[in-house]
């Protein structure tokens, strides 16, 4: 019974990071209908800013939180930055081009950034400070949940609802859906469609770069290369709950952690990312709308 | 004015490309000796860079712009120069010729350094006409090629481990074997939409990884399988040089066999479906075509290609393991197909043989390969989709028959 609250915590830990990264897949897909590959490398450069951030602070001699909330900040800002630059580079010449077109883009957006910080960095795995202060009421449960998780559960949780807000009942929210229902016709009625596009951009970047703040914490180390597992197993969450629903990417994200936690805890270790290739196969094949999504009918 | 304000549009985008590179590119923190290092050199580089990259983007893309207009109305009916020139005798004929010579004599009057770079080249060539087939014309994005030439590769390693087969043997072996492998994949994902299908198949090119590297009693793991026997000639014994000179001729005997089939492929019945299919899914089913099948056909041949490399890659290199085989050898597949030109046979030639041999003889270059594949694959979508050679349409033209000019319809 431990093992198995271990393992449920573990998968509701890893799901959260799958969530909040499959967030910025779905607004994005859900806007322009675009796998933007990209996104698992904004979430490696949120990582890596806040470590570059973190440890310039930690060797000038500032120490705990306000270190942590610095950096975060500042990664967060960056992430925001480079989600919106990628955006205005690779995708918004080709939103009129076949679809083939800004897929490929995307791609090689995605193989840009990663030798990017290669190049500019380092391949080694650099540790990552664990700068999270003690959290004393949590240590009855100590033996299933630490402070990192109990961080990283908490914030994906007020951010979804942050969000699901945010895009509810602000005017931007509303330009959002409008333009995610028919980019044409919100055009029409005055939505200016291009700064809702960058505002999902932004929004998705900086949901992602929170993400790899809280990763790099709970796992402590990070190279160049961890956005690309980390992304495709996101956009299978967001595939999972259905593509371009955002309560559906928090819960396929959940459903992945915990599929990933009891098979590698039950089954096996050395099969950990096939378990969630298979998933995502298998729910293509089952059902390609999603747990959430309703299945569309093409028109012609 | 208006150049002032482009030198002011420039600058604005100088500046924030420098403050968005700042923490990547200026600072290196060395945890191990705790020490920050300033590379403020990188941001002049960068400033400068994008100044005037900015101006050069701008130029390009207004004319793209205005390029759009014009091919819209003459599509592919009139030929390009490029196109006259070869379509002349008297020029295409010598050509030829020269290009067959210097190909044959290329072993004979270089190391075997340059062989075997130009043998990985040519190797290149027919992993990128066979992708071609998938990507350029049937309109399928797959980013899990690369799986169907570890199925190729591992299949000659394994069958020549235990059971001894030689290369020749194993050629068609590896080929159908892929095939195989292809057509179980292909079957329930290929009704998947574009992008879903990129994804499912970047998955199964993870997977296939994955499992070589951890079943250890079936693929020997990471370690991987070694001394795998070169191909034998009636049994004579090579030298190193002889063998790599003979190893050079086969793949080029192979590759001048690939274009040719390609070639005919495109012009047939299944090529002009696998176009149809790739612009109009519904239009072609509205036409009587069957996609499934030829989804799967254009899918399956491109895999027979990729296994039939993956044979020869493990001949070649006489040792393989699965590093050999991530998404990153995909991704490169994938960039010679879109630099040169998506369904351009000439195109693909000409891609493979640039970010191949690049790399390979500007040495300084050889680590930011990878950089230059993500560049090149953004830039050619955004500035030139059709590729560096772009495919030219064949036009079929009905003559007006003398007899029937009078019953119109008829």
């Amino acid at each position: 019974m431990d093992y198995f609250l271990e393992l449920l915590i573990g998968g509701l830990t890893r799901g959260s990071i799958y969530a909040l990264i499959a967030l910025g897949y779905t607004m994005v897909y859900g806007i322009i209908e675009l796998i933007n590959f990209a996104h698992g490398e904004i979430y490696m450069l949120g990582a890596f800013t806040a470590l570059i951030v973190a440890s310039v602070l930690t060797l000038h001699g500032m120490t705990g939180l306000s270190v942590l909330i610095l950096a975060s900040v500042v990664a967060v800002l960056y992430a925001a930055a480079y989600g919106f630059t990628v955006e205005k580079i690779a995708y918004k010449p080709l939103r009129q081009a076949p679809r083939l077109s800004p897929l490929i883009s995307a791609i090689g957006m995605s193989i840009f950034l990663q030798n990017y910080v290669l190049l500019a960095q380092t391949s080694d795995f650099l540790p990552f400070p664990n700068l999270l202060p003690a959290l004393p009421f949590l240590d009855p449960y100590s033996r299933f949940i630490g402070p990192t998780e109990f961080v990283i559960v908490l914030t994906t949780a007020l951010a979804t609802v942050a969000l699901s807000c945010f895009i509810k009942f602000t005017r931007l929210g509303r330009a959002m859906r409008a333009t995610a229902q028919d980019r044409g016709m919100a055009m029409l009625l005055g939505v200016n469609v291009n700064a809702v596009i960058s505002t999902t951009f932004i929004v998705g970047s900086a949901l992602a770069a929170i993400g790899g703040i809280l990763i790099a914490t709970h796992v402590g180390r990070i190279n160049f290369a961890i956005g690309f597992i980390a992304g495709i197993k996101a956009f299978t969450a967001a595939v999972l709950g259905g593509i371009g629903s955002i309560p559906g990417a928090v819960l396929g994200g959940l459903v992945l952690g915990w599929t990933e936690s009891f098979a590698t805890g039950y089954l096996s270790s050395d099969y950990e990312d096939v378990f969630a290739f298979c998933l995502l196969v298998l729910i293509l094949i089952l059902r390609p709308a999603g747990i959430l999504g309703r299945s569309t009918v093409q028109k012609v | 004015m208006k150049a002032l304000a482009e030198l002011k549009k420039s600058l604005g985008i100088a500046l924030w490309f420098m403050a968005l590179t700042f923490p990547v590119m200026v600072i290196r923190v060395n945890t191990i000796e705790r020490v920050v290092e300033w590379r403020w050199r990188n941001m002049a580089f960068i400033g400068i860079g994008s100044f005037l990259l900015s101006f050069a983007w701008r130029l390009l893309l207004a004319r793209k712009e205005r390029g759009r207009g014009k091919t819209d109305t003459g599509d592919g009916t009139i030929p390009a120069v490029r196109r006259r020139l070869l379509a002349a005798p008297g020029i295409r004929q010598p050509a030829l010729a020269a290009l067959a010579l210097s190909a044959a004599a290329f072993p004979f009057l270089f190391s075997s350094y340059q062989t075997n770079i130009m043998t990985t080249a040519l190797m290149y060539v027919m992993l990128g006409l066979g992708l071609n087939i998938v990507v350029g014309l049937a309109g399928l994005l797959d980013l899990g090629y690369v799986a169907f030439y570890a199925v190729g590769a591992y299949s000659y390693a394994l069958l020549n481990h235990h059971f001894g087969l030689g290369f020749w043997a194993a050629l068609p072996v590896g080929a159908l074997l892929s095939v195989l492998f292809a057509l179980a994949l292909g079957f329930p994902i290929l009704r998947l939409r574009g992008d879903y299908l990129a994804i499912v198949t970047l998955g199964f090119c993870e997977i296939t990884r994955l499992v070589l590297e951890n079943w250890n009693e079936f693929s020997f793991g990471p370690s991987g399988i070694a001394n795998i026997s070169r191909p034998g000639l009636f049994g004579l014994r090579l030298t190193l040089h002889e063998a790599t000179i003979y190893f050079y001729f086969i793949v080029l005997g192979l590759c001048l066999a690939t274009l040719f089939v390609v070639r005919r492929l495109q012009h047939s019945r299944v090529g002009r479906a696998w176009v149809a299919l790739r612009e109009d899914e519904i239009a072609c089913e509205a036409m009587g075509i069957d996609k499934a099948r030829a989804k799967l056909t254009a899918y399956t041949l491109g895999a027979a290609w990729a296994g039939m490399v993956g044979v020869l890659f493990a001949a070649k290199t006489t040792f393989i393991n699965p590093a050999s085989f991530t998404f990153l050898e995909s991704a490169m597949i994938l960039s010679i197909v879109v630099l040169g030109g998506m369904g351009s046979i000439m195109g693909i030639v000409v891609g493979a043989f640039l970010l191949i041999l690049t790399p390979e003889y500007l040495r300084a270059f050889s680590s930011y390969r990878m950089l230059l594949f993500g560049t090149v694959m953004v830039l050619m979508m955004v500035f030139r989709p059709q590729g560096i050679v772009a495919n030219v349409r064949q036009v079929y033209r009905y003559r007006k028959q003398p007899e029937s000019e009078g019953c119109a319809g008829g």
